[in-house]
């Protein structure tokens, strides 16, 4: 058919977190450009079961880009080439005919390999679960419109909380920091009044677990917001390090 | 004696539910410390209900199949969440959203369990605010409203076309605390095989560690079943991937009623199927429909590019047939006349089997009043243009760049093309008022259950249903049963019954590995999907049905005679976690054809071929259906029906009309 | 309390604090070492040079300064070589392909690199200037020290010129990345002044290194004498 690519795959296998993983080289063909990444992914597991191998695990759940659960290094960027894309919208008419494609798991110690392409994110919930919420009990709210919030506020905090999750943040940044995602949680709240009551502890829980997890610090390279599907911003990271600051001089 | 009690309290419709809140009998706090609730799904309704109940005191323990519980699939919900605030003082109310749901379901739904929907609808957009969900608001600071299909009131509460994300993200929020403070155990990548009743009652569940391939034993007071829908069955959907019907299927096969089945919801407007490498489809928010005009050619046939067709030469074909409510009619009725179009040979695109969502007309209105907003006087073409899109964009921005993503087409520029495509089941176990199902202790939220939508769900009531049941009706109707279990110690998972029914679940993966068939799961799935979507979808008829029971029948026994399951069950294993979910969809499947054979109305989203008005309308029938359809599993694939009769006190049951 | 602020320095951000903070501090220095080795254009055949050189040698505050400097440029040094440690440590498994150039530049990712490299030069900087001007206080020939010349002897050699060079074309990429950064850091960070920052980086950059780079090359071409 016309426009249809053939194109080889080195894949990332890696039978799980106590072995060693290595490039496993994979030839496919006859791929439709209107193909996702990962529907791509699909014809070549089913060409391993059909021959009998184990096909490639890999993470993913929405495919239309908002859970975060997919994570695929391609070639050299998480998410592969395209900006703001997830690898589920990612398609394949970004490649051209012949190109081999490198894909790999999200690399950081905080993210261990499970199985092949699939990592283990709970570190993103474990930081959450230290503040990564405003504490009100179901029964407790007050009327909705009761406190205006101006609406650069609602959208800053909006735009911050559009983060899905999905570590190519971390998998980008040459330290393995997962500044923008805590960053990101962090502003949304700071930037809501409900959020104010607890900003202070919130930031300094945050910070030590996201430290305690075993990601790296942040350099500034600015590569996890030009990586991210989300567009979410190196402001977060700024406004998270004068929270933290501000934080630590007032308690 | 039926079998099936709904427990709807007495009184007048307006005060059943508050005066029944302050008569359910209650569980004093250190009893609550040793009652253990298990909740399966960390979606809307699994995430509200785990965090209230562990706010109130309970032991509970959490279950997803998602490497975390913020990736549940509410999350792709994309335009919004109903709630009678009536901020907007366009006559909205209680009853008025009580009304539009009971209509907009074909009535089909149980009017106290509406109208209980209805009146913690505006509980819900507090809660979401106090814990810090960004809704979109207006220039003065308060929450802002758009319309949605099937009402005429602007009662949608929403962030930008990412509702779902921002409503999950805050329940999932307060889960994480209440993890963080100890009270909810979190057991992310498990998936649950089998309930466990003892004496009657649900006591527990069997759940496989998807890492180890481990089967566990795990104990709980309550079971609550958050586990979504079963789109799914169709393959193509707009369903996750992982989305299935596990949980709620080996619930019923151990006793819970299965309600409505056949009931599914197929939403108009979804990008079309591009290739059979499809995997699922992605939708277009029902929200689009505010601002976008739906269209077909006039001409029969008719090959040319959308740009170059004039306005006299288009049939915008819902405000032609229903001119009060244009592009904004319910659901099933949109995807019908979308099939009806492309059937009788107006579908555009290379398949011909979609339709035009234009937003030309949109983008040239919001144009002129940005140009006044901005105070630009005689703005040119293209000024007013840019203006124009700057407006659409902040309103579906997410939107229109998924599509364009998708399809490599610009849908400022050009018009989208959408078709029809599962997105929702309102069939699910069928609960009583309580929401818990025909077996005690055990209790179905969310999609997961049948109970509030009736024959169709109108948009933005998804998210309202889910939330409603996790955190405001369930937190208070657990206390009916978990009163009278105080006395109940943790009964060990060494109990006989525990055992079984991990033998059971045993047994059935070892099973499937020992098939060793031709066929990968994925080639099952596929032809399920086609079976159930050419027979029991859009439209169904007595034949089409007949046939597609016997051919489930037979892909069955192909199934388990011919599947390939590779790898091992002490492993890290996707494909037999699909394997088992396509095994029960298949199941299922056949209870959706015997149930859509049996219901030989049109209503809803159920659309008998037999039973339809001269003009093509659906034609609903009363006297005979005016019923919940709750099927009782038998084993062997039999089915017992069991009717739970409608009845409206509130509302007189009319034929729908939107036009 | 005491115990928090202890926790506040080893932290991700507090480290990254002591970062900001150190590089801002060497950056004013670089402002105030910049404009004193200016009055070598003077011309004036070290005049003025000297008079600049001997007030900074002699001046109270400035000694301790100087002591500042030290510990400041130490800690910079120092913390940036526990985070990059722990930076590395974060990514046990490297990526077999990884197209950095896609997301950020190569000098933003190569700070660590940049650093050494100004530190090695710093030691042959140091060691061609200051230690003799030490040894001259220590000595109390501090009044005849004359540093212009020194100053003209050393850049005649052309060695050294090209070292310098390269030194100074280390400084600008370092501080191209650092300048900026150490605003991020401190959480200076507004879409209204962030093009300012930004410009303000890239001049600081690049003028500050030219007028170091530009004091070797005029000597050595016989331009000032």
């Amino acid at each position: 058919m016309s426009g249809h690519m053939n194109l080889t795959l080195k894949v990332w296998r890696q039978k799980s977190d106590k072995e060693n993983g290595k490039l496993v080289t994979y030839p496919v063909q006859n791929i439709s450009p209107d193909m996702s990444f990962l529907e791509m992914f699909d014809v070549l597991n089913e060409q391993l079961i059909t021959k009998g191998e184990q096909p490639i695990a890999f993470d993913h759940d929405c495919r239309e880009g908002i859970c975060g659960m997919c994570s695929m290094y391609i070639n050299g960027r998480p998410h592969g080439p395209k900006r703001g894309v997830t690898t589920c919208q990612l398609h394949m008419r970004s490649f051209k005919d012949g190109d081999t494609i490198v894909v790999e798991p999200w690399r950081a110690a905080a993210f261990p390999v499970i199985k092949d392409l699939t990592v283990n994110r709970s570190a993103f919930d474990r930081v959450i679960a230290k503040g990564g919420f405003i504490s009100v009990n179901v029964g407790n709210a007050q009327d909705a419109n009761n406190i205006p919030i101006p609406k650069p506020d609602a959208d800053a905090a909006f735009q911050a909380a559009a983060c899905i999750g999905c570590g190519a943040c971390v998998a980008t940044c040459k330290n393995s920091s997962a500044m923008l995602f805590v960053s990101a949680k962090i502003s949304q709240l700071a930037l809501l009044p409900q959020g104010r009551v607890e900003a202070t502890a919130r930031v300094k829980n945050m910070v030590a677990q996201m430290d305690e997890e075993g990601f790296g610090n942040c350099t500034n390279t600015g590569a996890c917001e030009v990586e991210c599907p989300k567009g979410i911003s190196l402001e977060n990271i700024a406004r998270m390090n004068r929270e933290f600051f501000v934080a630590n001089i007032k308690s | 004696m039926s079998k099936l009690d709904s427990k709807i309290p007495e009184g007048a419709l307006e005060q059943k539910w508050e005066k029944y809140k302050s008569s359910i009998p209650l569980v004093n706090p250190a009893n609550k410390r040793s009652l253990e609730v298990i909740v399966v799904g960390s979606g809307l309704a699994g995430a509200s209900a785990a965090s209230s109940l562990a706010e109130m005191g309970y032991k509970v323990k959490v279950f997803c199949f998602q490497d975390s519980p913020r990736r549940a699939h509410s999350i792709a919900a994309q335009g919004g969440i109903n709630a009678a605030k009536n901020y907007q003082n366009d006559g909205d109310s209680t009853y008025r959203l009580f009304y539009d749901t009971i209509k907009g379901g074909d009535y089909r739904s149980r009017e106290a369990n509406v109208y209980r929907l209805a009146s913690v609808s505006t509980n819900i957009i507090d809660q979401c605010v106090a814990s810090g969900v960004p809704l979109a608001r207006e220039y003065g600071g308060m929450l802002s409203n758009r319309s949605f299909g099937g009402t005429q009131v602007q009662r949608t509460f929403y962030a930008a076309g990412q509702t779902g994300q921002q409503l999950l993200l805050g329940a999932y929020s307060a889960l994480l605390r209440q993890v963080g403070l100890g009270t909810v155990e979190m057991c992310a990548r498990h998936e649950m095989l089998d309930v466990v009743n003892i004496d009657g009652k649900c006591r527990g569940i069997i759940a496989r560690d998807l890492i180890s391939g481990k089967l566990e034993r795990h104990f709980g007071h309550a079971v609550l079943l958050c586990s979504g829908g079963y789109g799914n069955v169709f393959y193509l959907s707009t369903n996750a991937m992982g989305s299935n019907v596990t949980a709620a299927w080996k619930a019923h096969k151990r006793g819970a009623f299965f309600g409505n089945p056949c009931f599914t919801q197929i939403h108009p407007t979804c990008i079309p199927v591009s290739g059979d490498h499809q995997s699922k489809l992605t939708l277009m928010s029902e929200s689009l429909r505010n601002d976008g005009r739906i269209w077909v050619p006039k001409k029969h046939g008719d090959t040319r590019k959308a740009n170059e067709i004039i306005e006299e030469e288009r049939d915008y074909y819902l405000e032609r047939r229903y001119p009060a409510f244009g592009n904004l009619v319910p659901r099933d009725v949109a995807s019908r006349a979308a099939k009806e179009r492309c059937d009788a040979g107006f579908g555009v695109g290379t398949s011909k089997m979609a339709v035009y969502l234009d937003f030309k007309a949109a983008i040239e209105r919001y144009g002129h009043t940005q140009a006044v907003k901005l105070g630009v006087q005689n703005p040119s073409a293209t000024e007013l243009k840019e203006f124009g899109k700057q407006v659409v964009e902040e309103k579906y921005g997410n939107l229109f760049a998924m599509y364009e993503q998708i399809t490599g087409e610009n849908p400022y520029e050009l018009p989208m093309r959408i078709y029809p495509a599962v997105h929702y089941t309102m069939g699910g176990l069928w609960v009583d008022y309580n929401l818990m199902t025909t077996v005690p202790g055990l209790y179905a939220l969310g999609e997961a259950n049948f109970s509030d939508h009736g024959a169709n769900r109108l948009g933005a009531s998804a998210l309202m249903q889910g939330l409603a049941d996790g955190y405001f009706v369930i937190p208070y109707t657990i206390g009916a049963y978990l009163s009278k279990e105080i006395s109940v110690k943790a009964i060990s998972t060494d109990h006989e019954a525990f055992v079984a029914a991990e033998k059971n679940a045993q047994e059935i993966i070892d099973k499937l590995f020992a098939i060793k068939g031709t066929k990968s799961v994925d080639y099952f799935h596929k032809r399920l999907g086609k079976i159930m979507w050419d027979k029991c979808g859009m439209a169904r008829s007595e034949k089409g049905l007949k046939e597609a029971i016997a051919d489930i029948r037979a892909l069955r026994d192909e199934f388990w005679k011919d599947v390939r399951v590779p790898g091992t069950a002490n492993d890290f294993n996707p494909e037999l976690e699909k394997a088992g979910r396509v095994a029960d969809f298949i199941e299922l499947g056949e209870l959706m054809c015997i149930d859509a054979l049996n219901r030989t109305e049109s209503c809803g989203g159920h659309f008998r071929e037999e039973s339809q008005t001269e003009e093509g309308e659906a034609l609903r029938k009363d006297d005979e259906f005016a019923y919940v359809a709750a099927w009782e599993n038998n084993g062997d694939h039999t089915y017992e029906l069991h009717k739970e009769e409608l009845k409206f006190e509130a509302i007189k049951i009319a034929q729908r009309s939107y036009k | 309390m005491s115990n928090t602020s202890g926790k506040f320095i080893q932290s991700s951000l507090g480290k990254k604090l002591l970062m900001g903070l150190t590089g801002l501090f060497l950056i004013s220095f670089l402002i105030v070492h910049c404009l004193l080795n200016s009055f070598i254009f003077l011309n004036d055949g070290g005049v003025m040079f000297n008079e600049g050189a001997q007030f900074m040698a002699n001046n109270p505050i400035i000694r301790i300064m100087e002591i500042v400097l030290f510990f400041g440029l130490i800690a910079h040094a120092v913390q940036a070589l526990v985070l990059t440690l722990q930076n590395n440590k974060a990514r046990p498994i490297k990526y077999a392909v990884n197209n950095g150039n896609a997301n950020s530049k190569w000098y933003s990712r190569s700070m660590g690199i940049l650093g050494s490299l100004l530190l090695l030069f710093l030691v042959v900087h140091l060691s061609h200037f200051w230690i003799d001007t030490k040894a001259a206080q220590f000595n109390g020939t501090i009044a005849e020290h004359n540093t212009y010349l020194e100053m003209i002897e050393v850049f005649h050699n052309p060695i050294n010129v090209a070292v310098y060079l390269l030194g100074v074309i280390a400084l600008a990429y370092h501080l191209l990345h650092g300048f900026p950064s150490a605003f991020q850091t401190m959480g200076w960070n507004h879409p209204k002044y962030n093009g300012l920052i930004k410009k303000t980086g890239i001049l600081f950059s690049i003028v500050v290194p030219m007028i170091f780079a530009a004091m070797p090359v005029a000597i050595f071409l016989g331009w000032i004498k």
